[in-house]
């Protein structure tokens, strides 16, 4: 804490600085800017089907930002989630099908091994459960999640393999398909799923006392500790959930893919922290949410798609990415600072 | 010195001890943190507590407060033996602490730092939402008891050394508590603040309640403190009525240069 001697007048509503003031509306004004860009200079952009086509592709990525925000928000990290996804979607895969004796079977004449709830249920589960095993290293065995999650990478990516032996498994009912493929009203079912799942979590971080005490968890552990907030169940809790919106997730992959394989997800760590961070949540905790986050999602998902149409290459959308990404912080870092001089 | 009986008045009259230690000892591995520290308090009475650094007054104030066990030792609250599994469970048998670095979330307003852990909510299904309405209500008339300039909806970031404290101190009013123990209450803010906090404490004598002031200030311990008692090295070496020591007595007990009193 800092000493203060000198007697302080009240701060006056203390005055938000006109630089916190742009830094708080960045990644929002961004957005605006590069859907204006994108817009003349592909008319294609503003497409219903293109825009409904980013949405789409967002909301997977999305889905699990939404988990690392929780995660984020108490000052974890979660690097596990593109193997945690790849594992979670070979397990609803074998449970579709009911085993992997016709593994390969695509089209006319597959037959569902178990209804959708079971195939959904056992992904989700999944997910909870290598979460949890996390949760609880971190928090019992006080390992940083950094490094317990970076185990977790290779371990999930390694069980996927072995439990896939390597090769798909594809071709399900349309009862599956349609949760990747089908719409409600025009609107693809993830990017339903996407929102309705973001005001949920927006809820709980906002509204209630769990979210609360994600947000005392993550600026001042001590803090918190000492008014008997349960810190260790809320870090616990936070991994379970992004495990949670692995299991979610991996399961509407699997459905639009119509298949499942040990390779799904690679990478897909980055893209979920870097919409986390984009979207102003600060990777040192307590300061940030779920608005936020499906702005970071989104505008990852524009630029990604506005390049395309572009036709710029996709080694050059890295490298723009990996920037936006650094200026991001770089903007966060710059409102930080100008917080604790007001 | 004499120890008031369980539950009785002692022959001197003194009334009945709210809180008692006997013998608390604890170690880290080979060191020895306290040895064989008996305190007791009672109710409208304003215990100083005082020591150099490393004294072990760190260590007692965690022992009150249910951060960790004795290794040994007993702790009675209204002569009854006690065991406290946990701060909230010290916090829930009516100890409460205004910590020295006064345990805020500066992410968070005041009010909700003073509600923090023991939110009011209503309960919809499996979540717990935040009564926000409430809590800002009555944190603010808490500030107001307090004569504090704080306003509930304002981030602690945002806040003077003297707000802060009155978010800390405003968190031991919202129960009834038997002891408000207060580390360091006055280290880190401005002079006029000081007098509000031991105007405050003032008030919670007057309100019946036990305080013990942990502080290194010998004009605050002599301003509002009924009794002294003095730690050097683990061990309690004085423990007398402020009327009967001089600040220059207690800073030889401090630093050594008087073996006891």
């Amino acid at each position: 804490m800092s000493i203060e001697t000198g007697s302080r007048p009240t701060p006056a509503k203390a005055p938000v600085p006109a630089a916190a003031l742009a830094a708080r509306y960045a990644a929002p004004l961004f957005l605006l800017i590069l859907v204006l860009v994108f817009a003349v200079l592909e008319p294609r952009f503003l497409s219903p089907f293109n825009l409904m086509n980013v949405l789409r592709q967002v909301s997977i990525s999305g889905l699990i930002a939404l988990g690392m925000t929780f995660v984020i928000l108490t000052a974890g990290i979660d690097l596990s989630v593109g193997s945690l996804l790849a594992l979670c979607g070979l397990v609803a895969a074998y449970v579709a099908k009911g085993g992997l004796d016709d593994r390969f079977a695509v089209g006319a004449g597959v037959e569902a091994g178990n209804p959708v709830p079971l195939a959904l249920g056992a992904a989700i589960l999944v997910g909870m459960a290598g979460g949890a095993i996390q949760g609880w290293i971190i928090t019992r065995l006080r390992v940083p999640p950094f490094v317990v999650t970076l185990g977790g990478l290779t371990a999930f990516r390694g069980a996927a393999l072995l439990f896939s032996g390597g090769g798909p498994i594809s071709g399900f009912t349309p009862d599956y398909t349609w949760w990747g493929l089908g719409r409600v009203m025009d609107v693809p079912v993830p990017v339903i799923v996407f929102a309705v799942a973001a005001i949920i979590a927006h809820v709980v971080l906002r509204y209630t006392r769990f979210g609360l005490h994600v947000y005392a968890t993550g600026a001042n552990p001590a803090a918190a500790n000492l008014n008997a907030v349960n810190t260790r169940r809320v870090i616990f809790s936070v991994y379970v959930i992004v495990g949670f919106f692995c299991g979610l997730a991996s399961f509407l992959l699997m459905a639009r893919l119509n298949s499942a394989e040990a390779v799904a997800g690679l990478q897909l760590e980055l893209d979920v922290i870097a919409a986390v961070v984009i979207g102003g949540t600060s990777l040192f905790g307590g300061v940030g949410g779920i608005v936020g986050t499906v702005v970071g999602a989104l505008l990852i998902g524009v630029l990604r798609n506005g390049l395309v149409l572009l036709n710029v290459s996709s080694f050059i959308q890295q490298i723009v990415i990996g920037i936006v990404l650094v200026a991001a912080v770089a903007v966060d870092q710059y409102a930080a600072r100008r917080r604790q001089e007001v | 010195m004499n120890r008031p009986a369980e539950g009785l008045p002692d022959p001197d009259g003194r009334p009945a001890a709210v809180l008692e230690l006997r013998g608390i000892a604890k170690h880290f591995g080979a060191i020895h943190a306290l040895a064989g520290v008996d305190l007791a308090i009672a109710r409208g009475e304003v215990l100083g507590l005082m020591g150099d650094n490393g004294a072990g007054k760190s260590t007692l104030v965690k022992i009150i407060a249910g951060n960790f066990p004795p290794s040994a030792g007993e702790i009675l609250l209204d002569g009854r033996p006690v065991r406290f599994h946990g701060p909230s469970d010290a916090r829930g048998q009516g100890i409460e602490i205004v910590y020295q670095d006064l345990a805020l979330c500066d992410n968070l307003p005041a009010a909700l730092n003073v509600f923090l852990g023991r939110e009011i909510v209503t309960r919809v299904g499996p979540f717990r939402f935040l009564n926000r309405a409430a809590m800002f209500d009555r944190a603010g008339q808490l500030f107001a008891e307090l004569k504090s300039e704080t306003r509930p909806r304002d981030l602690v970031r945002d806040m003077s050394g003297g707000q802060r404290q009155a978010v800390a101190i405003a968190r031991t009013r919202l129960s009834d508590p038997k002891l408000v123990l207060m580390d360091e209450p006055t280290a880190a803010i401005s002079v006029r603040q000081v007098a509000e906090v031991l105007d405050l404490i003032r008030r919670l004598k007057e309100s019946n309640h036990a305080v013990i002031l942990i502080s290194h200030r010998m004009p605050d311990v002599f301003a509002v403190c009924d009794r002294v008692a003095v730690l050097r090295r683990g061990t309690k070496v004085a423990d007398k009525p402020i009327s009967a020591t001089s600040p220059e007595e207690v800073t030889g007990l401090i630093t050594g240069a008087i073996e006891t009193a």
